[in-house]
């Protein structure tokens, strides 16, 4: 029978092309610590929900003898899956073919694939592994990136696109990450970088390896480029899954939602936070004791530990936490910080996740280095997010809330929905310290014992203002609250904000200090 | 995360002293350094190609002192005012970092000139 002998040569043919580059190259990505682009795939996804498109998909180069020369699947594997049940769209480049290098067509596959995510709003994950641009089909291969980011750019806002970074990801390439939502790094397997430890060698004389140039410990602490780092690949791809069942996966879905569960945090909230301002704890706990069923999926784990942000659930419904670290740096803002909780909040308000603010900190990081490198614009992203966004906005200040910080953080003036402070709340211009300093500066000066005058004056000014009640007589707190009823209201302010409407005036995009 | 106690340290923001760690970017950070006018240093890492000047010569503003190659670009370090050459840290065909003294000027006196 014709059909049957068709179908035994389909299969035969499949099974060829899903080698990839054969079984030499393959053995190599293995030696390397490293899984095939295939079996990625399938470790990600549900079981059997795989279904691949472009398989036959042919280079067209006939130049530097690639006439001759077959690719299969042209180094990449495209399709549609699911993940814990939801749609999604994926890509994988096979660094078995010519090194995962991208030609045209290669390209082409990946915009095919981007292109049908956007219209079905479903997220799409691209899983990078490849040695850059295929030099012999030139201009092509640039176009082929071109396309890809412009694709990005398109998408951006519209559905999830996470980026997972498992071999090398150099030079234009590493472009497409960065348009990307969410960047995935495993230690010792993810190099990025735009010019290699080669190129900066012959040109400046600056030896580094790749691991230090780009490696997923740099992007992760250092650069802020990876927003989750993992100790091997198949722990990114369960944190993969975990980050898919917490967001929408378009902007006009709302993430599932789960049975409400309440915290299981053993500390209590209220003895979580030392009295004492000027002495440190970690905010995840506080986060923890709040969240439903005490959990967390923090991003940006390791860059600019300053300020915490993350997904988790209140009464069953995602929010995004956004909280100073006072274990870091005081809490204070920063460049990196601002940067940081800036795009967070973008994310969510794009992605309708209400933003829950946790306030404690003292300031901005004093310096010239700070200075210099433009704290004024980086922080001015932070006020922009959040004067912009449109979600449910609620601030709880738990200790300080001092100056230009006390504004950014979701204040009042900048919209917020709630504003709701503990009764130990320092809601002030500055510090006690400081601002005794100035305002007494004269009768410190003039004092027989200025240090015990000046304590005394300390003393007055955090008696008359360093307290919620100045902020509160005024209505910029809405209510000053005991921690234990803390989660109760935002659950309730969440409910009550369900149906929130709030506008903006008509244009075609704002210009935000980037 | 965190498992082992944290050793805090004193960390000053405005007039009061916080417990805290530090970031290892904020340990590795430079410390501003207010720059000499008579220190000539690389503003961009690169190959010096050419020395013009000795140690000892008063060189007038505006005349060229070396070539620093970089990026490709050959680039003339000039003179940024009238001085004498105390000392040369650089050699044609040395690779040198960013912020390297290639250079160091001394001041002189007029009567000399």
């Amino acid at each position: 029978m014709t059909l049957k002998k068709n179908i035994l040569a389909l299969r035969q043919k499949k099974a060829i092309v899903e080698k990839g580059g054969g079984d030499k190259a393959i053995e190599k990505q293995v030696a390397m610590g490293k899984m095939t682009a295939r079996d990625r795939i399938l470790a990600l996804l549900d079981a059997n929900s795989f279904h691949e498109y472009d398989l036959f998909v042919e280079h067209e180069e006939q130049n530097f003898g690639m006439a001759s020369k077959e690719l299969p699947g042209d180094g990449v594997i495209t399709g549609t899956g699911t993940i814990n049940g939801a749609p999604i769209c994926i890509y994988a480049q096979d660094f078995t073919v010519m090194g995962g290098s991208l030609g045209l067509k290669h390209a082409r596959k990946i915009t095919k694939i981007m292109d049908h995510a956007l219209k079905m709003k479903v997220p799409c994950i691209g899983i990078n592994d490849s040695g850059g641009a295929r030099i012999q089909e030139g201009i092509g291969a640039l176009a082929g990136y071109g396309e890809i980011f412009y694709r990005n750019t398109m998408a951006s806002g519209v559905i999830p696109q996470i980026s997972v970074i498992l071999g090398p990801c150099a030079g234009g390439a590493v472009y497409s990450p960065a348009l990307t939502d969410f960047v995935f790094v495993v230690e010792n397997i993810s190099k990025m970088f735009i010019t290699g430890p080669n190129v900066i060698e012959t040109v400046l004389g600056e030896k580094i390896s790749q691991e230090d140039l780009g490696g997923a410990r740099v992007h992760a602490e250092i650069t802020g480029n990876a927003h989750f780092y993992a100790l091997s690949e198949m722990e990114c791809l369960e944190q993969i899954k975990v980050l898919i069942s917490l967001i929408p996966h378009s902007n006009q879905q709302k993430a599932a939602s789960v049975k409400p569960k309440d915290p299981k945090s053993k500390k209590k909230i209220e003895n979580i936070i030392p009295a004492d301002p000027k002495q440190p704890y970690d905010v995840r706990d506080v986060i923890l004791a709040l969240a439903d069923d005490s959990k967390f999926l923090e991003v940006h784990e390791l860059w600019a530990a300053n300020i915490v942000i993350g997904f988790g659930r209140l009464n069953g419904e995602t929010v995004g936490f956004v909280a100073n670290q006072p274990m870091y740096l005081a809490g204070v803002l920063d460049c990196d910080a601002s940067d940081k909780a800036a795009r967070f909040i973008r994310y969510c308000d794009a992605f309708n996740i209400p933003i829950i603010t946790l306030e404690d900190m003292p300031g901005y990081l004093p310096g010239v280095d700070q200075e210099h490198a433009g704290v004024i614009r980086h922080g001015a992203k932070m006020l922009y997010s959040y004067s912009e966004a449109t979600v449910p906005k609620i601030t709880v200040i738990l200790r300080k809330a001092y100056g230009g910080g006390y504004i950014a953080m979701n204040s009042r003036h900048l919209g917020a929905d709630f504003m709701f402070a503990w009764p130990g709340a320092e809601i002030a211009v500055m510090g006690p310290e400081g601002a005794a300093n100035i305002i007494f500066r004269k009768e410190i000066m003039e004092a027989e014992d200025e240090d015990a005058m000046r304590q005394q004056k300390v003393q007055e000014y955090i008696e008359k203002f360093a307290n919620p009640y100045v902020a509160a007589s005024k209505g910029y707190i809405d209510a000053v609250i005991e921690p234990q009823e803390t989660r109760e209201l935002l659950l309730h302010a969440l409910e009550v904000s369900k149906n929130k409407d709030d506008y903006r005036p008509a244009k075609k995009h704002g210009v935000p200090p980037f | 995360m965190h498992t082992e106690k944290p050793e805090y340290v004193d960390f000053a923001v405005t007039a009061r002293k916080y417990k805290t760690l530090l970031t290892k970017k904020y340990q590795n950070r430079k410390p501003w350094v207010n720059p000499s006018p008579y220190e000539i240093q690389s503003i961009i890492p690169g190959t010096i190609l050419e020395v013009f000047v000795k140690e000892g010569q008063i060189v007038k503003e505006g005349a060229p002192l070396l070539i620093l190659e970089a990026m490709k670009m050959q680039n003339r370090i000039e003179m940024p005012f009238t001085a004498r050459i105390k000392k040369i840290n650089v050699e044609v065909g040395v690779k040198i970092p960013k912020e390297s003294l290639m250079i160091e000027l001394e001041a002189v006196d007029n009567e000399v000139e």
